[in-house]
C-alpha cells in the first residue's frame, strides 16, 4: 500500500490528574501512521493505554501533548463543534456494549447520525433501512434494542457506524460481549467492509483470534507501542 | 433542517416517560393556573371599584356644614350654621366649577295602593344630574319650573319602583310621600352601590324646594343638607377646593385663623384610595401566585438535572456519532420549554375555568384579559428557559469520552 497516511500521530502523550494529585501519564510519545484502507488490530493489557489512544483517534478525547493529523489536518486545533462534525462525517464507532439508545428502535438508532448531519427525515429513514437490510436485519427495523440478541444489536451498531459513509471505523472490543459464533459473524462483516468498501478499520481487542482478522497488529504496553507489524509475518 | 429535527428527539424522550413529564408539567400547570385565576380575581376587584367611581361621577366634592366649636367642644356635623341654596349658587359661579347642586335629604314613608316602603328622599335641582351622570330609564327629569314651583313630582329608583309598583310602569302614577301625593315622572337607571355601600337604586328624588317646604321643614328657610360640586377636571381639583373654602369662609364670616365650620370632601380622593387598595390586592395575589410558578420552575430544573445525569451515557453516544454541543443544548432546552409551554397552556385554561368558577360560586366579579393570559404564558416560557438552561448547558458541556464511560 502506498499514498499519504490517513492518520498520523506524532509524539502523542496523554496525562491525567490535576492540581494536588500527581499526574499519571497513560500514553508516552506515541508515533504511528495508518494509511487508508488498512485493517489494524490494537492489542494490549487493560491499562496499557490502548483505549485512551482509540478515544483520541476518534476525537472523543484530546491529547495532552503531541500532534494528531487526520487526513492532513491537525485535529488538535479543532473546536469541540468541529470535532463533532469530524466524528459525524469521518468516523463510525462500534463499542463493546453496543451503546444503542435503549428506547429507540433499530431503524431510528441507525438514522441518528444522519439527523446530526442535517439530512431530511425521508432520506434518513431510507438510508437506515438499506443499511439494516445489508446487515440482514430488514425484519427487525422496528424492534427495540432489548428485543434483539447481542449479535443483532452489534449489527445495528455497525449499521449506525456506517450511516454517514465513514472513512474509519473504530471498534473497541466489538466482540467482547458476544459468543464465538456471533463474534465470527461480526468480524466477517468488518473484513468485508474493509475489503469491499475500503473502509479503514481500527480494532481494539485482547483476543489473538479476533486480531487475526486484521492485517496489521499494534501492541501497547504501559503506554507505549512495543510492537507494530503485520499480523501474519511471512 | 438539523435544528428543526433535534426537538423531535426531545419529544420522543418526553413521550417515553409520560409520568415524569406529567408530574413536572403539573408544577407548571398549577403555577400558571394560579397566576391567571388570581389576576382575574384581582382585576375583577379593580373593575368593581372603577365602576363605583364611574357611577359616582367624576371630580366631585361633597360640601357639608361642619361642626360648631363652642368652648373647645366640637359638636359634630350639622351643628354649625347650615348651608343654603344661595351658597350652592355662589359656588357654581366659581371659575373652575362646572356644576354645583344643593341637596337636602331625609327618610320618608312611601305609599302606593296597598304597598308601602321606607327610603331616602333627596331634594335636588336638575343641575345634580349633570354632575352625577345619572341616566333616566323611562319618563323624564323634572324641570327648573318644577323646582321653582315646588311641584309634587318625583323620580324613583329601580328598587323603589319594584317595591311600590311591582311590574307595572310607575310613570304617571301617583304615590304618597309622608302622605302627600306626588306624581312619578321618571324611573332612574340602575346604578348599584355607592362606595359607602348604600344602594343608590333605593332612593327617591324630588325638587329641592318641594323637599324643603313640603317634606323636611328646616328651621332656617332655604337651608340645605349638603352641596355637590364638580370641578372642571382632575387637574383643577385642588384649585376648586381652595376656592370653595375661601368663598365659604367669606360667606360665613369666619375670621382669619378661625377654624372652618364646614367640610369640603374630595369624593374622588376617597375613590382613589379604594382603587389603590384594590390594585395592591391584585398585585399581592399575583405575587403569591408567582411563587408557585417559581416552585414549578425549580421542579423542572430538578427533574432536568436528574434526566441529564440518567442519560449521560446517551449524551455520550450522541456526541460520539456527531451531535454538537448546540444539538444537545437544544434537545434538553426543548424538553424544558415544551413542558413549560404545554403546562402553561393547560394552566391558563384551568385558571380561566377557576376564575369562572369563583365568579359562579362565590359571586365574585372576575376579569380575564388576554394580556393576563399572555403574561403568564410568557412567564412560563421564561421560567422554562431560565430553569432549563442550566441542566441543558451541563449536558452540552459534558466531555464525550467521560459521558461514554459513565455507568
Amino acid at each position: 500500500m502506498s499514498g499519504a497516511s490517513l492518520i498520523r500521530v506524532e509524539g502523542l502523550a496523554k496525562r491525567y490528574g490535576n492540581g494536588g494529585e500527581p499526574e499519571v501519564e497513560v500514553l508516552h510519545d506515541i508515533r504511528l501512521e495508518i494509511r487508508p484502507g488498512e485493517f489494524v488490530a490494537v492489542m494490549g493489557q487493560s491499562g496499557s493505554g490502548k483505549s485512551t489512544f482509540m478515544n483520541i483517534l476518534g476525537c472523543l478525547d484530546t491529547p495532552s501533548a503531541g500532534h494528531y493529523y487526520f487526513d492532513g489536518r491537525d485535529a488538535g486545533g479543532l473546536a469541540p463543534d468541529e470535532l463533532a462534525a469530524l466524528r459525524n462525517a469521518s468516523f463510525g464507532f462500534v463499542f463493546q456494549g453496543f451503546n444503542l439508545l435503549r428506547r429507540v428502535n433499530a431503524l431510528d438508532n441507525v438514522a441518528l447520525p444522519l439527523l446530526y448531519a442535517g439530512i431530511g427525515k425521508g432520506e434518513r429513514r431510507a438510508r437506515a433501512r438499506r443499511l439494516l437490510e445489508e446487515m440482514g436485519l430488514a425484519t427487525h427495523a422496528h424492534h427495540l434494542p432489548n428485543q434483539l440478541s447481542g449479535g443483532q444489536q452489534q449489527r445495528v451498531a455497525i449499521a449506525r457506524a456506517l450511516a454517514n459513509h465513514p472513512r474509519v471505523i473504530l471498534a473497541d472490543e466489538p466482540t467482547g460481549n458476544l459468543d464465538t459464533q456471533t463474534s465470527q459473524e461480526v468480524m466477517g462483516i468488518f473484513q468485508r467492509l474493509n475489503r469491499e468498501q475500503g473502509i479503514t478499520l481500527i480494532l481494539v481487542t485482547h483476543e489473538a483470534e479476533i486480531a487475526g482478522y486484521a492485517s496489521r497488529l499494534v501492541r501497547f504496553l504501559d503506554g507505549r507501542i512495543v510492537h507494530d507489524g503485520p499480523v501474519h509475518p511471512q | 433542517m438539523r435544528l428543526a429535527a433535534v426537538p423531535s428527539e426531545s419529544w420522543r424522550a418526553m413521550a417515553l416517560n409520560p409520568l415524569r413529564t406529567g408530574l413536572t408539567m403539573l408544577g407548571m400547570v398549577i403555577g400558571v393556573a394560579a397566576v391567571v385565576a388570581m389576576l382575574a380575581i384581582g382585576q375583577g376587584a379593580q373593575a368593581v371599584v372603577n365602576q363605583q367611581i364611574a357611577s359616582m361621577g367624576s371630580n366631585l366634592f361633597l360640601i357639608l356644614p361642619g361642626a360648631a366649636t363652642s368652648g373647645g367642644m366640637r359638636m359634630g356635623i350639622g351643628t354649625a350654621l347650615p348651608l343654603t341654596a344661595a351658597d350652592a349658587q355662589a359656588i357654581g359661579e366659581l371659575p373652575t366649577v362646572t356644576a354645583s347642586a344643593p341637596m337636602t335629604s331625609g327618610t320618608a314613608q312611601l305609599i302606593h295602593a296597598s304597598n308601602n316602603w321606607s327610603t331616602l328622599v333627596y331634594g335636588i335641582t336638575p343641575e345634580f344630574w349633570a354632575a352625577r351622570d345619572w341616566k333616566i330609564d323611562s319618563g323624564e327629569m323634572f324641570s327648573e319650573t318644577d323646582v321653582r314651583s315646588a311641584a309634587r313630582v318625583a323620580l324613583i329608583g329601580r328598587v323603589v319602583a319594584e317595591n311600590l309598583f311591582g311590574n307595572a310602569d310607575p310613570v304617571g302614577e301617583t304615590m304618597r310621600i309622608r302622605n302627600i301625593p306626588f306624581t312619578v315622572v321618571g324611573v332612574l337607571a340602575p346604578k348599584g352601590q355607592s362606595l359607602d355601600g348604600r344602594d343608590q337604586d333605593d332612593t327617591v328624588h324630588v325638587p329641592l324646594t318641594t323637599a324643603q317646604r313640603r317634606l323636611f321643614g328646616m328651621q332656617i328657610p332655604g337651608a340645605i343638607r349638603f352641596i355637590i360640586a364638580q370641578s372642571a377636571s382632575l387637574e383643577t381639583m385642588d384649585t376648586t377646593e381652595e376656592e370653595i373654602k375661601r368663598l365659604l369662609r367669606q360667606r360665613r364670616r369666619i375670621p382669619p385663623g378661625g377654624e372652618d365650620d364646614f367640610t369640603v370632601r374630595n369624593l374622588t380622593a376617597t375613590a382613589e384610595a379604594a382603587a389603590i387598595s384594590a390594585r395592591a390586592m391584585s398585585f399581592m395575589l399575583g405575587a403569591i401566585a408567582s411563587v408557585s410558578l417559581l416552585v414549578g420552575g425549580i421542579g423542572i430544573m430538578n427533574i432536568m438535572l436528574v434526566s441529564v445525569t440518567e442519560r449521560t451515557r446517551e449524551i455520550g453516544v450522541r456526541m460520539a456519532i456527531g451531535a454538537r454541543r448546540r444539538d444537545i443544548l437544544v434537545q434538553f432546552l426543548t424538553e424544558a420549554l415544551t413542558i413549560c409551554i404545554l403546562g402553561g397552556a393547560i394552566g391558563a385554561a384551568l385558571g380561566v375555568g377557576g376564575a369562572w368558577l369563583a365568579a359562579e360560586l362565590a359571586d365574585m366579579q372576575v376579569v380575564v384579559t388576554v394580556a393576563a393570559i399572555l403574561l403568564s404564558f410568557g412567564f412560563a416560557a421564561a421560567v422554562g428557559l431560565f430553569f432549563g438552561f442550566y441542566p441543558a448547558h451541563k449536558a452540552a458541556r459534558l466531555r464525550p469520552v467521560e459521558a461514554l464511560r459513565y455507568e
